[in-house]
């Protein structure tokens, strides 16, 4: 496909069939990550410009996580009968974790459809798009932190076993790249998964322990288990907060990643020339 | 060398979007079988039963290096899609599209800019897109300010911009690399007199400076006077192809 390394860049362009659709979704990631200085510029201008000219910029995005974390917790841990040193560490980890899941599954579906315009001015890795998404929720995950790091400062408290940061991190980036890729292209080929994504994510924002602990149901708890997002939340807030997350959870967050990587793979090798078609 | 060869390019496009399936596939049936040239003869089916507007049907044509080469046709012809499939944008769905040479493309008048964005913001994006470093980046922001003559707007949102601001900064920043093979389209030929006095010089240095120019335009002057070689597109296929003035008293008569 491309070869920017010899001297005359060479574009050679024909239907695939096999393994060569394999090798041109490599080269497509490849020129993907050999763009990350403008996907880091896109993601961090994308969160710019939706502050510009407003006077406290992105940290709005702190701020409102701030004040739905103090509301929430008032609220529900009065609900839950919880004390809100215990209740609102917990509550703004959740928070701010599933803030990210729920950025990157909202704006998965749209992913190629926003980008029109660059991919109808030049040639563009598909997979641009999508590390420009990973980084502009990662960039508003990392504003979102700060929320957690007060509130955990203000309770005296200090995240535990965070080595598991350096399991869970890795894998909360690749299925983000994964999921974006797999719904961004769901979403340019049918306009109605935005729409339902949306919903869903609302139903399982109750249905998953985010805003209470899964000890506080004791009947059905292994049914958690289907719940897809519990266990990815799980392994990373679970050591964070200081108790022990089953195996378990650990291998269902292992086996959804290479799950969805593999589907996510598949159809991008299979599609990958057609999303300027659908847009 | 810079080269560019193109085989029995083939280019559907689905229609996927709109009415039910079973629907579009029955309008497409019957509307194949009417007369051919009618715009309804487009409309048929791939292998899998989806439909699909035909736009390019067995284009062959190689160029080497130090040809121009000018694309003609009515609207709807498949010129601008003949030039985004060269580009790299669309994907051959038969055929084969070869491109030797680094490639400039001037096709969508926004060049892919973001209006929210200011004029400066847009030249970055825009150099980090050609894989440029912060110093090639800084030249060639340099030489676009020149250029556009943009003054202290540079750094206001292009949404402020007048349309001639616009046009003359998406135009500096598209002329400001300089490519082996130069894909236009005929947006760039619309400006004022001033400026297109300016673009025609740049645009010209340019053009000598390619060595293979594929330019679609509708203006026969500009054809004669930069071209080479003409190709008349009629209804996705190759009509004529020869020199400007073979193809260009032929096709105005038409």
């Amino acid at each position: 496909m491309e070869d920017s390394n010899s001297r005359t860049p060479i574009l050679d362009l024909a239907p695939q069939r096999g393994f060569g659709r394999v090798r041109a979704a490599l080269d497509d990631l490849k020129a993907g990550l050999r763009l990350l200085p403008l996907a880091l510029a896109l993601g961090w201008l994308d969160i710019k410009l939706r502050y510009r000219g407003s006077i406290l910029g992105p940290f709005w995005l702190t701020l409102s996580t701030a004040i739905m974390v103090a509301a929430m917790g008032v609220v529900y841990g009065y609900l839950f009968h919880m004390d809100l040193p215990h209740y609102l560490p917990f509550l703004s980890l959740s928070i701010v974790l599933w803030g990210y899941i729920s950025g990157v599954i909202n704006d998965a579906a749209t992913v190629f459809t926003q980008s029109t315009s660059l991919f109808h001015a030049r040639r563009i890795p598909a997979t641009l798009p999508v590390i420009r998404l990973v980084v502009r929720n990662v960039l508003t995950f990392l504003h979102n932190v700060v929320v957690i790091a007060v509130v955990f400062g203000v309770y005296h408290l200090w995240p535990k076993q965070s080595w598991s940061l350096l399991v869970s991190l890795p894998i909360w980036f690749l299925d983000s790249f994964a999921i974006i890729l797999l719904i961004g292209m769901l979403g340019a080929r049918f306009r109605d998964i935005a729409p339902i994504m949306s919903s869903i994510l609302q139903i399982f924002f109750f249905v998953t322990p985010v805003i209470w602990k899964p000890d506080l149901i004791y009947v059905g708890r292994q049914y958690l288990l289907l719940d897809p997002f519990y266990p990815i939340l799980e392994i990373m807030r679970g050591p964070l907060m200081g108790y022990d997350v089953r195996s378990s959870l650990w291998i269902a967050a292992i086996v959804q990643g290479a799950l969805l990587w593999g589907l996510a793979a598949a159809l991008f090798c299979r599609m990958r020339a057609r999303i300027p078609y659908w847009i | 060398m810079p080269r560019i060869d193109i085989d029995r390019l083939q280019i559907d496009f689905p229609l996927y979007h709109g009415q039910s399936r079973s629907l579009k596939k029955h309008v497409g049936n019957t509307l194949s079988n009417l007369r051919p040239g009618s715009p309804a003869a487009h409309l048929m089916q791939d292998g899998r039963e989806r439909t699909v507007v035909s736009v390019l049907r067995e284009i062959s044509f190689n160029l080497k290096s130090g040809e121009r080469l000018g694309l003609i046709g009515r609207n709807g012809a498949g010129k601008t899609t003949l030039l985004r499939t060269m580009a790299g944008i669309y994907e051959p769905v038969g055929g084969r599209v070869r491109l030797e040479g680094s490639l400039g493309t001037l096709l969508d008048a926004g060049l892919g800019m973001n209006m929210e964005l200011t004029g400066r913001e847009n030249i970055r994006l825009y150099g980090l897109h050609g894989g440029l470093s912060k110093a090639q980046i800084s030249q060639i922001d340099r030489d676009v300010q020149d250029f556009a003559d943009l003054g202290s707007y540079v750094d206001m949102p292009l949404k402020t911009y007048s349309s001639g601001m616009t046009v003359r900064l998406a135009f500096g920043l598209a002329t400001a690399m300089r490519p082996q093979i130069l894909l236009m389209d005929e947006w760039f030929l619309a400006g004022d007199g001033a400026f297109m006095n300016k673009a025609q010089d740049r645009l010209e240095a340019m053009v000598q400076h390619a060595d293979i120019l594929v330019i679609s335009t509708h203006q026969p002057d500009v054809m004669r006077k930069w071209c080479t070689r003409v190709i008349w597109l009629e209804d996705g296929r190759i009509r004529m192809d020869g020199t400007p003035d073979e193809v260009l008293d032929v096709y105005l008569t038409a």
